[in-house]
């Protein structure tokens, strides 16, 4: 087994607030972590700062055994000490974000071979191959000349799945991935992403699909609070809840 | 009206001159000023005060004063200066402020960086969060991120408001007629007017240039905006 993502006791806060008490987490090769709780429990400002989207205030995080370089900030934060390092250390941390933030002036081919020319330095025809391929992989071939104000939202968001793939990760990062989208269209991405684990594919998913959770992942985290209240198999975790909390947080998300 | 006396080949030629030089001072204002405003709405949309408030300084001071004063203070004021006078037979770069033309052209190149800077920096402030989030996410450096994600999402979307900005700068050229030797479209109609006394022909010619002018501006715009602004348009249209 070789450990794909290491995040030790990460703390970070807003101003007076923290929001995140000491989040660890680790994943090998082949992991679906999903993480639930409810909002404001800190689960998706805790995937944003594994690739340092925020600035957490403490802990560390490594990345297919390479850690990041961090320093302290004037402001109190940690900062990357080497921004090619972390660009690097990006690339490696696709992100499928909630929004999709696809580039609205770029094709829907465009968004997918943009970084893997720019960044991974992947020349143009294999570049191209590469986008036809994932674009295709999650069910959008024949879209690749659309821009994304012209597809639907979850047309978008495998777009976005397939940006992220073409940047052959060694972890891929979900943050509410289905949260955005119409409820009929929400069955598409997840099936896109069930795929993907089956394929396996090391997976961190901020999500609220419980069936998701339960059924696709081999790990279950629930956040409360900023800190990590229970965790485990998903079935084990979900069928027998321990805390009052997550008990609470179930019966209400199943309503 | 003696529309003859327009069509006789002298004038006609006379009009041709002055269309000359007032698309020559446009591309040239357009051109230069586009250089120096790229660079500068980047620092304008920054959030550090220290970058983007001598750019705001220099902005609100052009854009708050006259194209005439302004033409004025270079050609009259700079250029007449001793010290300047002194050095413009030999020593560059003050040898160019012997020249009208460069005087003129200097004076709307500040004018319209100044226009150019806001609505590049506005078009580059309105961009959408996510799609830097979405570049930082994939390793994009900083310079990388303006280069293919900010500038160009920002410049499509600035597109409208500068061919406004052409189109008055297209207008405003007319401004260079009140320098001795530079016969533009509206210097050519005062040379006609003072030498055949027919002011309203010799202008309503100027006006139907300039009518023209701006049509064909409009028309390149608009094809500009089918081109590079398709990702907005409604589909099937």
């Amino acid at each position: 087994m070789t450990t794909k993502l290491k995040v030790v006791d990460l703390h970070k806060r807003f101003g007076a607030n923290e929001v995140l008490k000491g989040v660890s987490l680790t994943a090998q090769a082949g992991d679906v972590i999903s993480i639930i709780g409810s909002s404001g429990s800190g689960k998706s400002t805790f995937l944003r700062c594994i690739n340092m989207l925020e600035r957490p205030h403490a802990g560390a995080i490594e990345v297919a055994g390479e850690p990041i370089a961090l320093k302290t900030g004037r402001d109190g934060a940690l900062h990357a000490a080497d921004s090619g390092q972390l660009q690097r250390m990006r690339a490696k941390l696709a992100m499928v974000f909630q929004h999709f933030n696809l580039w609205a002036h770029m094709t829907a081919l465009e968004n997918v071979i943009e970084a893997p020319i720019r960044v991974l330095k992947l020349g143009r025809a294999d570049a191209l191959a590469r986008g036809r391929l994932y674009l295709e992989k999650v069910g959008l071939a024949g879209v690749e000349d659309r821009y994304p104000a012209h597809l639907s939202g979850g047309q978008q968001q495998r777009v976005a799945i397939a940006r992220a793939l073409a940047m052959e990760p060694e972890v891929m990062l979900f943050d509410e991935p289905t949260s955005a989208l119409d409820p009929e269209r929400v069955g598409e991405v997840l099936q896109v992403m069930r795929a993907l684990a089956e394929e396996g594919r090391t997976m961190i998913v901020v999500t609220h699909e419980m069936g998701f959770a339960r059924e696709v992942s081999n790990h279950l985290l629930f956040l409360h609070d900023g800190r990590v209240l229970e965790e485990g198999a998903p079935r084990t975790v979900l069928a027998q809840p321990q805390s009052d909390r997550l008990k609470q947080f179930l019966a209400a998300s199943l309503k | 009206m003696q529309f003859d006396v327009i069509f006789a080949p002298e004038t006609l030629l006379l009009y041709a001159h002055g269309i000359v030089t007032t698309l020559e001072l446009l591309v040239m204002s357009l051109f230069f000023g586009m250089i120096c405003a790229l660079p500068l709405s980047i620092l304008r949309s920054s959030d550090k005060p220290w970058l983007w408030g001598p750019v705001w300084l220099f902005t609100f001071a052009i854009r708050g004063t006259p194209l005439l004063v302004q033409v004025y203070l270079i050609y009259y004021g700079v250029g007449q200066l001793p010290w300047v006078e002194a050095r413009w037979d030999s020593i560059w770069p003050w040898t160019w402020f012997k020249g009208p033309l460069f005087c003129t052209v200097l004076a709307f190149v500040i004018n319209t960086t100044a226009y150019t800077i806001e609505i590049i920096a506005g078009a580059i402030r309105a961009t959408p969060h996510g799609e830097i989030e979405g570049g930082r996410s994939v390793g994009m450096s900083e310079p990388m991120l303006y280069r293919r994600i900010l500038l160009p999402s920002a410049l499509r979307r600035a597109l409208p408001a500068y061919s406004n900005e052409v189109i008055l700068m297209l207008q405003a050229t007319s401004v260079a007629s009140v320098v001795p030797s530079l016969i533009d479209i509206t210097g050519a109609a005062g040379s006609v007017y003072s030498t055949y006394y027919l002011p309203f022909e010799a202008y309503l010619t100027a006006g139907a240039i300039y009518l023209l002018l701006t049509l064909g501006l409009v028309a390149l715009f608009r094809l500009a905006e089918r081109r590079w602004l398709a990702y907005l348009r409604v589909r099937g249209t």
